[in-house]
């Protein structure tokens, strides 16, 4: 946990429950101004609900409770006004197709200006000259030219570029990003993580990376949340949780991605998939894929607990501290079943 | 452009033909104007002066070269019963039916379009069901039945309106009212269906997500999206401003072309029955183009489908 920098955003024990079942089970989350925040895990464990659940923008049916504070603003609960408020301004979001995510009808420049409108009074030639300095600062060449074009005259990637451009006209503390180069090309993805490092680098935002894309994460973020069936399982530092794994499903996510550099080893899936929300397991809800459970993992769930080394970990049974040098690549024995 | 409204030209042209032929052959097949007209009891000569006079002595294909040729010059052939222009004929009820038609039309869409967005905005509560229901209630209840409905209460019942005739504004309520309600339940239901798909698009959680108020993505984010189904609907109805409504003209006596064609049917008479049939289908066919061509200026990915 980042000390020194103060928090901009607290989760605390943010529940969300679609038709009374729930997704999220309470999750505790701090991100410093500034700072850069990555969330993995495999499809439908959360991340995405978390943070659409933190801005209101989850649809009615959904109920969410717990807290959700910006600068010491419970957003929770809050009236729709001050939830617009923060919504772009204070917390932007940018999302994974980014070619639906542009209305479709309104010309490119409409849909800038008109973020900076709501949260910098802009209008006219200022909006324009403004939105067209922001479309040149994310990378669309000849901006213009295509300030009138619509979505669908746009690539993919400059689609992305388009949201990204869109989400800083309201000058955000924190972006949003939720699978963002997920949609893209491979060379693509590159170029929009490197621009959300150069931005970062820029305006100083926060940034909080959503992507179970490890490769990804490492390039952007500090610090990394590992979430699982709705839960965070394990908190740490890219290098900490990079070199030395400690949750079992973490571990596990590492061991599932091939390395280019090193021995040819054997890829290790993880077996199984992700429960069901609506049935799952007692006890730690990773228990029935995991290698190294024993009989209480399935009966106790473990909370998540700060550790000696300043991570978090929710685990009874943790990936033992291998002595460095032969943490590189352990297999332990459970997985070798 | 210019070529996507000359293909569409083309394609109006030959819809317009192909219903006009349907028309001359089944109206030909379907019973012998001279009897209809002259009654049974007439003699022979009679029935065969009659048919030499129509041209319906001809082989069909003759009659039916002779008869496209006429159209294409303008001439829709005479009324076999008045010996007056078909053309005249129709025209002269035009005014009539659009009495009732576009005041209908009107309660449509100032009652249906925002009922459906109403709706669609408050998904699963009350106001939504009672939507749905009455809409369900709207379109399904044939117009006849409505009709009948409408004037037991307001006619019979409470004897406030007139169930019949011209004379005066008020015989045109219970009509138009009648007229309108399935039209009302079919908008209503499509923009609920609409809205509600265009709400569920991830462009409106961006929309959100960027601080706009509620009311801004409604009116400049979903709408715009929604029109699109709901002007193909419209564009269906404002075709059938002509066409009118059969039933509706017949339950009320109103003298529009519902009515018309009705008489001209029963009587046989040909080229009246084929002129309104021609009208119809080419008002029709005009209001696809223009539907066509507005889906353009309200969806610019099919505007560059289109080809510049």
């Amino acid at each position: 946990m980042s000390a020194a920098k103060p928090d901009l955003v607290a989760l605390r024990d943010l529940k969300v429950a679609f038709d009374g079942v729930q997704v999220l089970h309470g999750i505790d989350l701090n991100v410093a101004k500034g700072e850069a925040l990555g969330l993995v895990g495999e499809s439908g464990c959360g991340k995405s609900v978390t943070w659409l659940a933190a801005l209101g923008l989850l649809p009615g049916k959904a109920a969410v409770t717990g807290s959700v504070r910006v600068d010491g603003r419970e957003l929770c609960g809050a009236r729709r006004a001050a939830l617009e408020e923060v919504r772009g301004g204070r917390i932007a979001m940018i999302f994974q197709d980014p070619s639906s995510s542009l209305n479709p009808v309104l010309r490119i420049g409409r849909q800038i200006v008109e973020a900076l409108y709501i949260h910098r009074g802009l209008r006219g030639d200022a909006a324009r000259v403004e939105a067209l300095r922001l479309m040149d600062m994310v990378g669309i060449p000849d901006a213009a030219r295509r300030f009138d074009l619509y979505p669908h005259e746009f690539s993919g990637g400059q689609c992305q570029r388009l949201m990204i451009a869109m989400a800083l006209a309201g000058q955000p503390d924190l972006l949003i990003a939720d699978e963002p180069t997920t949609a893209l090309d491979a060379t693509i993805q590159a170029q929009i993580l490197d621009l959300l490092n150069t931005l970062r680098a820029e305006t100083g935002m926060a940034l909080v990376f959503i992507s179970h894309d490890l490769g990804a994460v490492s390039q952007v973020c500090e610090r990394v949340c590992v979430m699982y069936a709705g839960r965070i399982v394990e908190e740490g530092s890219v290098a900490q949780l990079f070199s030395e794994p400690r949750h079992p499903y973490t571990r596990g996510l590492f061991d599932a991605i091939p390395r280019i550099d090193g021995p040819r080893d054997r890829l290790i899936p993880i077996p199984g998939t992700v429960p069901n929300p609506k049935h799952l397991p007692a006890g730690c809800s990773f228990s029935p894929r995991c290698p190294r459970a024993v009989d209480a993992c399935g009966s106790d769930y473990p909370h998540l607990e700060p550790q000696g080394d300043g991570r978090r970990l929710a685990c009874t049974r943790p990936v033992p501290v291998v002595t460095r040098g032969d943490a590189e690549r352990r297999i332990p024995e459970g997985l070798m079943s | 452009m210019i070529r996507f409204v000359f293909v569409r030209l083309m394609r109006a042209v030959i819809t317009i033909l192909a219903v006009v032929t349907f028309a001359f052959v089944v109206l030909r097949m379907s019973g012998d104007p001279a009897q209809v007209m002259l009654g049974p009891d007439v003699p022979q000569d009679a029935v065969d002066a009659f048919r030499k006079t129509w041209g319906l002595d001809q082989p069909i294909w003759i009659q039916y070269l002779a008869y496209i040729k006429s159209i294409f010059t303008g001439d829709f052939g005479v009324s076999m019963r008045d010996k007056a222009s078909a053309l005249r004929l129709v025209l002269e009820r035009v005014p009539a039916t659009l009495q009732l038609t576009l005041p209908a039309l009107i309660l449509k869409l100032m009652i249906g379009i925002p009922a459906g967005v109403y709706a669609a905005l408050h998904r699963q509560s009350f106001a939504d069901r009672g939507v749905i229901t009455l809409a369900i209630i709207g379109f399904t209840v044939p117009s006849f039945v409505m009709g009948l409905v409408l004037v037991l209460i307001f006619s019979v019942l409470l004897g406030v309106l007139p169930s019949g005739g011209q004379d005066t504004w008020m015989h045109g309520i219970l009509p138009t009212i009648t007229m309108s309600i399935g039209g009302i339940g079919i908008l209503a239901r499509f923009s609920r269906s609409a809205m509600i798909e265009v709400l569920g698009q991830p462009y409106i959680r961006t929309a959100s997500a960027k601080g706009l108020k509620w009311r801004d993505v409604i009116w400049s984010h979903a709408l715009p999206n929604a029109a699109v189904p709901i002007v193909t609907i419209v564009g269906f109805m404002v075709g059938s401003l002509i066409a009118g409504a059969v039933v509706v003209e017949s339950i009320f006596s109103w003298p529009g072309i519902g009515r018309l064609l009705i008489v001209s049917v029963s009587n046989r008479d040909l080229a009246v029955v084929q002129c309104i049939l021609l009208i119809i289908a080419a008002a029709m066919v005009m209001s696809n183009l223009v539907v066509d061509l507005l889906y353009g200026w309200l969806d610019p990915r099919l505007r560059s489908h289109a080809g510049h």
